[in-house]
Order: C-alpha cells, then structure tokens, then sequence
C-alpha cells in the first residue's frame, strides 16, 4: 500500500503538484499505523487446558499474520504445556491427534500464573502501570493503534470469571474502554470474547470505534470442540476452533473483510449463536480488512529525496570505558543507612508488655499501685 | 450518636484532594490565538519614500477559523516596516527587492536557511501607486509566506486532530498527520545493519562518527523540542522474508513496490528496544543483499528505479538498501571487507528522520523556491514551524487529558485523589494557562516549554497508578456490609423507642383524661 509525495526540497528541481495515486483510497480507508494485541485467558486448573489453548492459538494467527511479541500482551492464567498433568509437556495442541501445537518455541508470555488479575488487565488497558513495568508488559498504543483484545475463560450474564476467585463486569470494561478513547489509546478496537453468554459483556460499551464478537448470547453457553483421549482433557472451544480454520486460510496479502469474519460458526457448527456487534463502528465492516486488526501490514512510502551531506566524518578519539567507571561503586560503598520514619510498638510488642505489666501488678497487689501513682 | 456519627463518617470517607474544577471547565472552551511577527523590509529602489512614508508602522491582521465551532484561532500578523530588530522574539523577515536578484524567471520567493524570505516586487508596484493598492498587493504576499515559514490553517488543524477528530478533508495532511509521530517528551533512534550474509561481506560502518557528524547537530537544534538517545547494531543473518525477483532487462533483483509493505514484520521481531522507557523507537535499518541476490534495487509502481533505494513506513522508521557488489570483482576472496559510505547512508536516513519528525513540510506553493537545509539538517524557519505545530499539539492534549481526567474523578466518588495528584493538576493548569498565554504574544520557546511542562504533569496525573476504581467499594458493596451489622442491633433500638412514645402519649392521655 504505497503512496506517493513529490518532495519539496530536491536541491534545485522546479516543483510539480502532487499527484495522489489510485491506491490512495486504501492508505486512507484504515488510519491506523500500528497494530496490538492483547489476549487474555483466565481460567487456571487443568481441565480449562482449551481457555489456554484458545488464547494461543490466536496468539499464534497473529503473529503468523506480522504483529511482533513487541505489540502482543499475552496473558496465561495458568502454565498448561509445563502442567504436570501433561501427558506430552512443553506442548499445547489445538486439534485432537495432536496436529497442530500452538506452544510452539517462542511464546513469549507477559503476565503469567498469579499475575492475571482484573486489576492488572485494567492497569493494561488505561496504561496506569507503575513506573516499574517493564516495556514487554505495557500497552503503548497511540491514537493510530488498531487493537485486538481476545478474552476467553468463564463467563456469565454480565461477567468474567478470573483465576475462579474474582470477576470483571461489563460496566468496568465499558469504563475501561471509555478512558481508553478519552486518551486516544486507539484508533479502532476489536473485541472477542469467547465464554458462556458472551455477548453479555460487550452490551455496555459507548465508546466510538469498537466492534464486538462473541461465542454466544445471553442465556446460551459456548461449548467446547472435542476432547481428546490421549490428554484427557477437552482441548478447544468451538467458537475459537473455528475461529483458527478461518485464519488459518488469511495470509498477510488477502483481502477479506469483517463480515466473512461474522460468519465464522454458524450456530450448525458451534452449538451456540455467535453475535456480533458494529453499531458503534464508524466504518462499514465491509470496508475493514481481517488483517487491519489480526496482522500488521505497514502502510509504506518510498523516499523521493535525500540529502547531499559533504562534510566528512570527524575522527573521534575511541573512548575505552571500563566496567568500574560506569557503577557508582564510591556511593555504593558509602551509603547512609536510610532514616526509618518511627512507628509506635508493633501489636506483638504492646500485647507482651501489657501481659508483664499485668503479672507484675497481679503478683505484688494493687497496694503498691497506689504507691507509685 | 453523637459522637459514633461523625467518627464513622470521617473514618470512612475517601480522601479527596481539592482540584481546580472551576479552571479546567475554562480549559474545556479554549480559545487559543497565535500570533507571528514579521519584519518587512524594502530593498532599495522597490519603492519610492513617499510611499514608504505613508505605509503604517504596525498593522495588525486578524484571521479567525473555527475548527469544528469548539475552538477559535486567531492568526496574528504583525507587520513593521522600520529596520528594527526586536529583542528576544523570534520574528521573520520579508525582503522585497525587485527583479533582477532572481536568476529564475518563475520563482517570485526564495526562502533562505534562517528566517528571512526574499520576494520579488511585481513589475507594476514600481511606478507609483496608491497606498491602498501597495497594500493590498503585498498582504497576501505576506500572508502566504506566513503560511509555508510559520503555521497555516491546515498545520494548526492537523496538530489540533488529537482533541477534534476531522472527517477526512485534505489528503496531503492526513498523510502527513499519519506519518509524523506524536508528540512526545523524547524519542529512541536506533539504527541497525542488517547482514545476512557474513559469509560473504563483512561489513564496517563508523556509526558513531556518522552519527555525531551528520545526525547529531540536528538533534541538538531540537533539543527544545524533544530528547532524542541513540544506539545502533548490528543483525547477523536478518533476511528480508521477501523473496526479490530477477530482472534480467537490469540484471538485478528488484523488489516491487507491493512487497514493501510485508518486509518490516519480520525483521521487527529482531531489532529489540529499550526495555526501561517507553518512548517511541525511529528504527533506521540498513539492509545489505547478500551475495547472491545483489545488486538489489527498489522499484516504484511505475517499474521505475528509486534513486535513494529507500523507503519508510509512518511512526516507524525507515529502511535503505545498500549495494556492496560494486565493491568488488568476481574473483574476490569471500569473506570481503566492505566499507559503508556513511555520508551517503546518512544523507537517506536524515531525509527519512525530518519526514518522520515532522520538520519537513509536503509542498510549498508554485513560485516558491526553498534552500536546501544547511549542515545543520534543520532550517530556522522549519524549525520555527515545528515548535508552533508542537505547542498547539501539546496544549491541546495536555487540555484533554485533564478535562477528561476531571470528568472521570467527578463521575466516580469513590476514588481518592491523593495530594500529589491533585499537585501535578494544579501545576498542569498553570502551565497551561501560561502556555496559551505565551502563544498569543508569540514567544515561541516559552510556549513550547510551559506546554511541554503541561502535558508531563497531565500525563503523570492520568496516570497515577493509584487512579483504579476497582479498588474502591461501590454503594451497593457497602450497604451489603453494614446491614448484617447493625440491622440485627437496630430491632430492638426501634421497638424500644416506638415503646417510648407509645408510652409518652399514653401518659398525655391520661393526663388529659385527669385534667377533664
């Protein structure tokens, strides 16, 4: 998807007006830049080995598609492939027969274990991180990032079921996403959810620029694909399994659009209705591309001019650091013990001298109180 | 009760800092008024001194534009015809001269490196005219050499797209609006070499010399603007991951214009950043075919070879592709030293760096012929342009995030707004407020200084990890607690008092009953 400027400043070249090309439409059509994605399962315990198998197999359609680990925040709530119920470890398959093993050799997981909660997930998506967080664990999407957020995991009416010990609602994502666009933390949002009565959790969002997929509506349950005998355990979700054949057939050149994405698993194939929702898309989804949101096609521009530069190099004198120099060692060594700011006596301590005050008052009677008051 | 109540109260109540509520609803209908000095200066022989006497010392000119009826801009030209250098702003200067100083006959205005223009008089001003028709014959002049030097009404619309969405109007600035990065406090340039194919080249490039000559002064002119920190490397055995196709008209491999899009995926996975910040990263790649697939050129839509071998993707960076087998012959001895022209190299990437900043400017209009930048990379007036660009942009974001975030701690009662936060608002709108005063008089570096200071401390402000509402209770939470605590205590509280009363009246009662 190229676009074309004649540039201005090309030495001593007469100007000629800029002639868009016909692709032109396509830069504009999208408007985004850059792609994210966050993917997110939330269950833990080995009998939700699909929750995890969902989530990495969209992890790995997307990284298939170009959006590097740089632009992914996955988040595992718990460790299948090292499980050990694990009949074959270091290994996730999506297909019964083992087909396909979506672990792969280079997942690169952001928040594992204990560390997907609610309140880290909201963190990453209002960017309200401690200064500490590392690169790896951020969202950094600007107001040109198109986003994919995949949740998969328990759900109900209304809620998602994190770790079995707390829940996130559709109002708290709603508000989420709102304070995402008051930031401009997206140009376009898409958002799948795979869980029971899913398409509750998308019912609540106001924000412009999102649209919506779930496995199921209100009152329904999604339902898992099949088991297989060798693990013991049921290893997809139906929804994302054929969520995953679909993209399997998308390579980053092709062309569908959103509306082939809606049709993915028909209520024949998953036992339950897949809904969508777009009315807060500003464009038609015709008009979206699967990859605009699964991949990462750059937008490209070829550069017309270059500038003349005659000065040669200056020879600098190699400056040779040494390993000492670059630590602080001296004020290392140094250091002030810090000022500990003084706490009134801990309970233990209180509880401990109030008991030997109490013996020694008890043993020798309370005439000698009236001695010293 | 007495007591109990208002020790409970106190004890269970969110600490709220005050905020500046009244000033930011002010900060929500900005009006914002820029203004430009320019020095006009008439060569000698342009005009004739009665003219030039009558011509009025100052002149100011108003324009308003609307950008979708919130926000009102006025762009203020000042005009001076005394030979005055006014201390401390930054001003430009028009230079009428006539005729014969242009060697070509269709440039009427030639744009030098610092602030100055220089414009042709027209043929017909020579011989004497009214003032009014000097006059009008020179503003629009002005005015159009304001716009290209200083801001121009798209400029100011595109920086303000971050608080007012425009529908698509002008492609030319959309793409460019596309393509510069955001503002932001500082930003990571890193430039790679990628060699796929050591056993055939080894490559050496003086970065660090390269850098410090060519890139450098450039970004120590923007050090006001933004901080830039710098790190090269190199990538061992980096492929493309498209496959180029033989020309044999050229005897070349070309890449189309088409596949450029896919290369940058796979390289990005390699190219790393810096784990400690979160600045946006320029990556400039340097790629070297290997040995079998050189030489490597890049073709445009029209099959037409590109002059710079180059190309760059918007907010990311740029990529050159660098020919060695030139270099040497075939009976070479692999593997062969390869020295890198950095000049040449730099000369592309500082090209991309000015695109990708936003220094450089899409077209100037026909008749205008612009010097090329000076060793600098950076012309004044560019960079006179990008401070105006940036401060609006800063203060129009800095203004959102703390309406915005003033929206969201008024919506929900239950979040405590700590002191710092509540510092960091307080200073985010003084710096504001100083900001746009700032812009109005048109001192461009105090503007862009308080509006940098704004937009840290709102950022830090919306920010503040403490901000979750998850961590605080909802009403219906709360009242889920107290009620099995004090409901099983308030039954026999209530039915003793309702016992009091039926008690006292029935005392009344019978003192009446007495009393009759």
């Amino acid at each position: 998807i190229i676009f074309y400027i004649f540039s201005t400043l090309y030495f001593q070249l007469s100007f000629s007006p800029l002639v868009p090309q016909e692709n032109a439409g396509q830069f504009f059509s999208s408007g985004h830049t850059n792609n994210w994605a966050v993917l997110v399962c939330t269950s833990r315990f080995w009998f939700n080995y699909r929750h995890v198998a969902n989530t990495l197999s969209v992890y790995r359609s997307v990284k298939r598609l170009g959006i590097p680990d740089s632009h992914i925040v996955l988040m595992l709530a718990d460790d299948m492939a090292c499980n050990h119920r694990n009949p074959k470890p270091a290994t996730v398959f999506s297909h019964k027969n083992m087909e396909l093993n979506v672990y792969g050799d280079d997942v690169e997981v952001d928040y594992r274990g204990y560390e997907v909660t609610v309140e880290n997930f909201l963190r990453v998506l209002t960017g309200r991180l401690p200064p500490s967080t590392p690169r790896s664990k951020r969202l950094l999407s600007d107001d040109r990032s198109n986003i994919l957020i995949y949740l998969t995991g328990h759900g109900g009416n209304g809620f998602l079921k994190f770790q079995d010990s707390e829940e996130i609602s559709n109002v708290e994502l709603a508000d989420a996403f709102e304070q995402m666009w008051q930031k401009r933390r997206y140009n376009e949002l898409l958002f799948i959810i795979d869980t029971c009565q899913g398409a509750s959790m998308y019912e609540r969002f106001y924000s412009p620029n999102l649209m919506a997929l779930a496995s199921s509506q209100v009152g329904e349950d999604s339902l898992s694909h099949q088991p297989d005998l060798a693990i013991g355990v049921h290893l997809m979700d139906r929804y994302t399994f054929y969520l995953l054949e679909f993209l399997e057939d998308i390579h980053p050149s092709s062309k569908a659009n959103m509306n082939d994405l809606f049709k993915v698993c028909p209520k024949s194939q998953c036992v339950s209705t897949p809904g969508h929702r777009t009315d807060l898309f500003l464009r038609d989804p015709g008009s979206a591309l699967i990859t605009d949101f699964f991949g990462s096609v750059r937008k490209v521009e070829i550069t017309m001019e270059t500038i003349n530069l005659t000065e040669p190099i200056q020879q600098r004198q190699k400056e040779t650091y040494s390993y000492v120099d670059q630590l602080p060692v001296s004020e290392i060594i140094h250091q002030k013990p810090k000022q500990k700011d003084w706490h009134p006596p801990d309970g233990f301590i209180l509880g401990l001298w109030t008991l030997i005050l109490l013996v020694f008052f008890k043993t020798y009677g309370m005439k000698h109180l009236k001695h010293i008051f | 009760i007495i007591v109990g109540v208002p020790l409970w109260w106190r004890t269970t109540e969110t600490y709220r800092a005050w905020l500046p509520v009244s000033q930011i609803n002010e900060l929500s209908n900005l009006q914002l008024q820029l203004s430009a000095e320019v020095e006009v200066v008439f060569a000698r022989g342009t005009v004739t001194p009665e003219q030039q006497k009558k011509v009025p010392l100052t002149q100011i000119q108003d324009e308003e534009h609307t950008v979708d009826g919130d926000l009102f801009i006025n762009a203020v030209c000042l005009v001076v015809t005394k030979i005055r250098r006014l201390q401390g702003n930054i001003c430009l200067k028009c230079v009428f001269s006539r005729g014969h100083s242009f060697e070509v006959q269709d440039m009427d205005v030639y744009v030098g490196q610092r602030r100055t223009a220089l414009l042709r008089i027209g043929a017909q001003m020579r011989v004497g005219k009214t003032l009014d028709q000097l006059l009008a014959h020179l503003e629009p002049r002005i005015k159009q050499v304001l716009q290209v030097m200083s801001f121009s009404h798209t400029d100011i619309s595109a920086a303000l797209s971050d608080r007012v969405r425009l529908s698509p109007g002008n492609k030319e600035s959309i793409a460019d609006s596309m393509r510069t990065f955001k503002s932001s406090p500082g930003y990571e340039i890193t430039f790679s070499l990628l060699n796929p194919d050591p056993k055939s080249h080894r490559l050496h490039w003086d970065i660090e010399g390269a850098v410090q000559t060519y890139i450098q002064p450039l970004l120590t002119k923007l050090a006001s603007v933004a901080n830039f920190s710098i790190d090269s490397q190199t990538l061992y055995y980096a492929m493309l991951g498209v496959n180029p196709r033989f020309d044999s008209s050229l005897s070349a491999y070309t890449l189309h214009s088409d596949s450029l899009a896919h290369v940058i995926n796979p390289v990005e996975a390699r190219l790393g950043s810096n784990a400690a910040s979160s600045n946006p990263v320029l990556n400039f790649l340097l790629y070297v075919p290997d040995a079998h697939h050189s030489p490597l050129y890049i073709h445009d839509r029209k099959k037409q070879e590109v002059p710079s071998n180059a190309f760059h993707s918007p907010r990311w960076g740029g990529i050159m592709v660098y020919n060695v087998n030139g270099f040497y012959g075939p009976e070479a001895v692999f593997p062969v030293d390869v020295n890198i022209n950095m000049a040449k190299v730099m000369g592309v990437f500082l090209a991309q760096l000015r695109l990708l900043l936003g220094v450089q400017s899409s077209t100037a209009p026909s008749g205008f012929l612009v010097a090329p930048c000076g060793s600098n990379g950076l012309a004044d007036w560019e960079l006179d342009r990008l401070m105006w660009s940036r401060s609006v942009e800063n203060v129009a974001t800095a203004t959102t995030t703390i309406t915005s975030l003033a929206q969201l701690l008024e919506q929900i009662g239950n979040i405590v707004i700590n002191d710092n936060i509540a510092e960091q608002v307080s200073s985010a709108v003084t710096s504001l407020q100083l900001a746009v005063a700032e812009l109005e008089t048109g001192n461009l570096r105090f503007a862009l200084q308080y509006s940098k200071e704004a937009i840290l401390a709102s950022e830090r402000a919306f920010f503040d990890p403490s901000l979750l509402h998850l961590l605080y209770f909802p009403d219906d939470q709360k009242f889920a607690i107290y009620i099995p605590l004090f409901l099983p205590m308030c039954v026999p509280i209530l039915l003793s008092l309702l016992k009091i009363v039926s008690d006292a009246r029935q005392k009344r009662r019978e003192k009446q009953a007495k009393k009759d």
